[in-house]
């Protein structure tokens, strides 16, 4: 092989040779090296297009420029479509890829040069957005740094400009480094190569594998990796390291738009590089992609989520423009604390607290105080304002004091709910990366077993050895006696702080981050009160945790009953019933799950716990939709109480509501569910579904509209947290920028009526596309579970969007054994009702549902297994619903 | 206009024929037995036949090309000399005798390699990977025939997919006949959803392509009714139109028990026997989705089937009936 720069071969996957270009630049030593670049500029140029920048791109360690053979594409596509045009420059760095091999070993410092000298000679003017990765990364950004003329914005993909004190250098880089593993592995064999190229998730395909290793087919071309692992700054002696740190000290003086894409399952640039990038850039936009890894750029779509990053940040820069401040509507959520601080009534009654007998009965004055010396004690271990805490208390008192401790000093609180189970839990906890852990015994050693960042406090004083091993640095006791010493709060938060981070179930994909701002969480607290007609001194049954916790906040005396709260099917009647009578409440809010087992216990009520019940005025069904036949019989368990079912989700907590007569009124007068007329503070519009299935109708009111749901209200999410991708999907021509309207896309479809009701038709994706109608899944499913025999139905397309067939999966009465075809009666029956075409009916045992809710169908499953079955494949059951 | 239908003597280029018929168009026929198309005219011959061929194209203003070599038996020389070189041969006759459109009827399986087909579109004919003899002598011949497509003379490709109804023996005839006698096999899990064509549709259809050649030329389509169902549920409709017992499907029990196995077994061809196409090929299709994207077809021809599946099961039932 030659030492110069060459084309790489003809016909690597997705690859096209036309963007391949050499160029010859002239070096700071007087010689000229040879680069192989993917360069659009041509393209562009040919069809008359005018970029309006440069996308400069720097592939890492040991990659080349193939790595951004889909980011050329795509950009160039967009161009020649008429949207945003981006000329992309994706170098092969020096001994690299298809680049000269000049046989000098470069270190960071000659490479930041080096490209530095490479956008001289293709005179790069303005504006130029970096990209780098893994090490490229390190270079972009030391290019952005040193020039400070060009540089329009900053992105990267998993890299890292220090190595923070606290940690090692990752294992497998430590192992790589060894120097006789350094040449067998780096140069010698394709080990390195083969190790990172195995990384992905999931795997590439073996032609794409191949094409990386083409340019590094022997050991002298393989050189370059060698010496690129060699210059990885291990310690302050390194010859690279002040290179590095004058970068890690450059980028915090950036100011341009940044945007970090992370794929989390990396060995080596890990979570704990993502957050010392956004402490250097507290502005940085983040897109963190669950599931993957290392290499992002080939496991998830980076291209687009890039392309639409820079079309809102920087070929929109109006829309950059933060948020008009919010405006101080309602009393921050500590305020009923501070007001009733002097009152010995009890502001929580745990039924059955840990540890103790029951009923146990915590006044005002004590939470008060409890909330203010937790809150001195966090301050005084170094708790600051902005940082993440995560909770991983259960519902009761210990929970209600940290968390309103901790909104009091501005810390922002991530809720994740056990109930997501321990993967879950664990990748919502790393991935929101908190800065502090406060945690029962058990959380505790999931956080050391996982390796869950963030000092740690425990909620019970635990044994010296214990408390080392798990590395705690404190009880709650102990703040609070740290606290009490020396109470000292610092000045309250405003409304528009972070105040909590929050995540979904799950049953729509992985857990998503949901961040509030205090003002919101307030405003959440006050539709509650003016919606419930909760008063101060109310007792208040607290089945529902988010809701509940507002407790403290409507001065309500929150009454935990006895079960247990990760487990929201283990809540009796009996156990609603002695609550209720402990507070003498009048509010009781629910779970569905909860609802069902209290009506699967109610015989064994006494008389007194009737008469308990019989005081309740408001019962609120909260989470999923409980069907009206059990909402019916709830009804006679609590006669006095006017029984409440919202929609809303972990985004927007309550948007509408509707009374069982509200139900019974709207029965079968429209298509869907009925969810009611939107709560008082909240808006529902309707973004129409297009004739592919798209919600792309600007948002109206028209009654008999199908379409999605979108919703805005004052306690609306503020954003998804590091899912900057996902936030702007959500928003995407709902949210105005002007007015500053926050509007969220709900991902569930269905219409309002004359009356301005809202009825739910299913969720987006669902939407089945045929050739000639779009169909909602809901009402179809009612319909077919008409059908004498058929107990539970789900309505799926099958095939691709736009000529898909229309499946129904149903549960019999009695049922089938294992899964099989409905006969030809049987489907002929089903189609009659439907009055659609359906191409097939398919029996089974159990319909896949989520496992939390026990109640949302999993249509997503469901279809991907009745397209299997269809094809041809074996009738074997479908898997149960995904973990949520 | 005068058109030439070839296979006029099967059920499929007989509908054809007595339509065009109906909407006053002149028919010459060419097959090797008399059509029984009632005002037609039979030019008796094969497309192999270079004086029957050149006397049939005489004069024609288009062609309908039915005739072909569907067996899975024989030589691959007689499907070649049929499918292939026959093909070829018409397309020049035809232009020779002064046409101007000329459809190719051909199958769906000239693009199918044998994995699930689920709402695909028509894709182009791949005689390499085209599964039998059949198949890939048909996929040679309709890419003949695209290429042949040229200004002033308009070829459009038609692929009906399993055409069925009253009257045929091919498909109807073998499942009533085995099942009357209890031997309908079980086929699979018997849940491949698959798209088939009404026989009043299928003819419907190539009409259309002749009347759309002008805007409609160059291209393949694959017609079917649209509606696909599972092979059980269409079996049980097709035995209960014929007043016979439906076959009983079973899940197999083992993983191995692979879909298309059994079926290969109970429906193979017996060598040297020339049996109509319900043999390995078809069984293969039974066993497998197979249903397509029908938004081109449909617009491009100005067509919309007529008979649904369950109206078709009526004629049917009603044809058993009156049997």
């Amino acid at each position: 092989m030659s030492r110069g720069a060459q084309h790489p071969p003809a016909g690597l996957p997705g690859l096209d040779p036309r963007f391949s270009r050499l160029v010859r630049v002239p070096s700071r030593s007087g010689a000229q090296h040879e680069w192989h670049l993917l360069d659009n500029a041509h393209v562009l140029a040919e069809s008359g297009v005018e970029p309006q920048g440069t996308i400069l791109c720097v592939h890492g360690n040991p990659t080349w420029s193939y790595l951004w053979r889909g980011l050329v594409a795509a950009a160039t596509r967009q161009a020649l479509a008429g949207g945003p045009a981006w000329r992309v420059v994706a170098v092969d760095q020096l001994e690299m890829g298809f680049s000269e091999r000049t046989g000098r070993m470069r270190r960071l410092a000659d490479r930041v040069a080096d490209l530095g000298e490479l956008t001289d000679a293709l005179g790069l003017g303005g504006p130029v957005v970096t990209l780098g990765h893994d090490w490229g990364g390190v270079i972009s950004l030391g290019w952005a740094v040193d020039h400070p003329e060009l540089v329009a914005g900053v992105m990267a993909l998993n890299t890292a400009v220090h190595q923070p004190g606290d940690a090692r250098i990752p294992a497998p880089l430590r192992l790589a480094l060894a120097r006789p593993v350094l040449e067998t592995g780096t140069r010698r064999t394709t080990a390195f190569l083969d190790t990172t190229l195995r990384l992905a998730h999931p795997p590439l395909p073996r032609e794409v594998r191949s094409a990386y290793s083409t340019p590094y087919a022997s050991a002298d071309r393989r050189r370059g990796i060698r010496d690129f692992v060699a210059d990885i700054p291990v310690d302050e002696s390194h010859p690279s390291h002040a290179e590095l740190e004058r970068i890690a000290e450059g980028v915090r003086e950036l100011e341009v738009p940044a945007l970090f894409v992370w794929g989390p399952r990396d060995p080596i640039f890990g979570d704990r590089y993502l957050a010392d990038l956004t402490r250097r850039m507290p502005h940085a936009d983040v897109h963190r992609v669950e599931g993957a890894g290392h290499l992002v750029a080939e496991d998830a779509d980076y291209a687009e989520i890039v392309l639409r990053w820079l079309e809102g940040r920087l070929s929109h820069p109006a829309r950059a423009v933060s948020k008009p401040a919010p405006t101080n509507d309602h009393p921050p959520l500590w305020s009923m604390l501070d007001s009733l601080r002097d009152s010995d009534a009890a502001a929580l009654v745990e039924m059955a607290p840990r540890r103790a007998p029951g009923p146990r009965s915590v006044s005002w004055r004590l939470l008060a105080r409890r909330v203010d010396e937790i809150a001195s004690g966090l301050v005084a271990h170094g708790v600051r304002r902005g940082d993440r805490v995560s909770v991983l208390v259960p519902a009761g008192a210990d929970l209600t004091a940290v968390l309103y401790a901790c909104l009091r000093i501005g810390a922002v609180v991530v809720v994740a709910d056990a109930g997501l189970g321990v993967a879950a839990l664990s990748r919502a906890v790393r991935g929101a990366w908190p800065d502090h852990v406060i945690g029962i015994e058990r959380a505790l050693v999931a956080a050391q077993v996982l390796g869950w960042p963030g000092q740690r406090f425990s909620t019970r004083r635990l044994a010296t050895p214990v408390a080392r091993a798990l590395g705690v640095t404190a009880s709650l006791t102990e703040l609070a006696d740290v606290g009490r010493r020396d109470l000292r709060l610092p000045t309250e938060p405003g409304p528009g702080d972070p105040a909590a981070i929050l995540f979904t179930s799950g049953s729509t994909g992985p857990p998503k981050g949901v961040a509030y701002t205090h003002g919101q969480l307030s405003a959440l607290a006050a539709l509650l009160r003016d919606r419930y007609e909760i008063a101060p001194g109310d007792g208040l049954v607290a089945g529902f945790a988010p809701f509940a916790l507002l407790g403290p906040a409507l001065g309500a005396t929150s009454v935990t009953p006895d079960m247990d709260v990760t487990a929201p099917s283990t809540l009796t009647a009996v156990a609603v019933a002695e609550a209720a009578a402990a507070a003498r409440a009048r509010v009781v809010f629910a779970s569905p799950a909860a609802l069902t087992n209290v009506l699967a216990t109610a015989e064994r009520l006494r008389p007194e716990n009737h008469a308990a019940l019989a005081e309740v005025t408001t019962l609120l069904s909260a989470g999923a939709p409980l069907s009206p036949r059990l909402l019916e019989r709830v009804a006679r368990l609590m006669p006095a109480a006017s029984v409440h079912t919202p929609y809303g989700m972990t985004e927007g907590l309550l948007l509408t509501d509707v009374t069982l007569e509200g139900i019974r009124e709207a029965e079968g007068s429209g298509e869907g569910v009925c969810v009611g007329v939107p709560a008082a503070s909240a808006r529902v519009l309707i973004s129409a579904l297009d004739e592919r299935g798209r919600a792309t109708g600007e948002p109206s009111n028209a009654p008999g509209v199908t379409g999605e749901i979108v919703a805005s209200a004052p306690h609306l999410k503020d954003h998804y947290d590091r899912l900057w991708a996902t936030q702007a999907a959500s928003e995407a021509d709902v949210t105005d920028s002007r007015s500053g309207e926050r509007w969220h896309r709900t991902g569930d479809v269905g219409h309002l009526d004359a009356q301005g009701r809202l009825w739910v038709e299913g969720r987006l994706p669902h939407v089945i596309v045929t050739d000639g109608a779009v169909l909602t899944p809901v009402g179809i499913e009612q319909r077919a579970e008409a059908v004498p025999g058929i107990r539970r139905a789900a309505a799926v397309g099958v095939g691709p969007r736009g000529t898909q067939q229309l499946v129904i999966v149903a549960e019999t009465e009695p049922a089938v054994r294992g899964p099989r075809l409905a006969d030809a009666q049987l489907a002929g029956r089903l189609r009659a009702a439907t009055r659609l075409p359906l191409a097939a009916v398919l029996l089974v045992p159990l319909l896949p549902t989520d496992i939390r809710h026990n109640s949302k169908i999993d249509r997503g499953a469901l279809a991907e297994w009745a397209s299997a079955v269809l094809a041809g494949g074996r009738l074997k059951r479908p898997a149960r619903g995904r973990p949520a | 206009m005068r058109v030439l239908v070839t296979g006029a003597s099967g059920a499929l280029g007989g509908d054809v024929a007595r339509l065009l018929l109906g909407s006053g168009h002149e028919v010459r026929t060419l097959q090797r037995r008399p059509s029984g198309v009632e005002g037609a005219e039979d030019v008796l011959g094969s497309v192999t036949d270079a004086a029957a061929r050149e006397r049939a194209c005489a004069g024609v203003d288009a062609v309908v090309h039915l005739a072909a070599k569907v067996s899975m038996a024989g030589p691959l020389a007689e499907f070649e000399a049929t499918n292939v070189a026959g093909t070829a041969e018409l397309l020049a006759a035809a232009r020779r005798g002064g046409a101007t459109r000329f459809v190719h009827v051909s199958s769906p399986s000239v693009a199918h390699s044998g994995d699930p087909i689920m709402g695909e579109g028509a894709g182009p004919a791949d005689p390499e990977r085209a599964h039998g003899p059949y198949a890939r002598t048909k996929a040679r011949g309709e890419l003949l025939a695209l290429a042949a497509d040229a200004p002033g003379f308009a070829v459009v490709a038609v692929r009906p997919h399993l055409v069925w109804g009253p009257g045929d023996t091919q498909l109807i005839g073998r499942i009533v006949e085995r099942a009357r006698r209890g031997t309908l096999p079980l086929l699979g899990s018997g849940a491949a959803l698959i798209d088939t064509t009404y026989r009043d549709n299928a003819a419907s259809a190539l009409v259309a392509a002749l009347d759309r050649a002008e805007a409609a030329h160059g291209r393949a389509f694959v017609v079917t009714n649209g509606e696909p169902r599972t092979i059980a549920e269409l079996f049980e409709g097709i035995c209960r139109a014929a007043g016979v017992r439906p076959p009983r499907w079973r899940v197999p029990a083992s993983a191995a028990y692979g879909a298309g196995a059994a079926v290969e077994a109970l429906w193979s061809f017996r060598p040297g026997a020339d049996e109509p196409p319900m043999t390995r090929f078809l069984a293969e299709q039974l066993s497998t989705a197979h249903w397509f994207d029908q938004r081109e077809t449909r617009a491009a021809l100005a067509w919309e089937p007529a008979v649904s599946i369950d109206e078709g099961l009526e004629r049917l039932a009603e044809s058993f009936r009156r049997a």
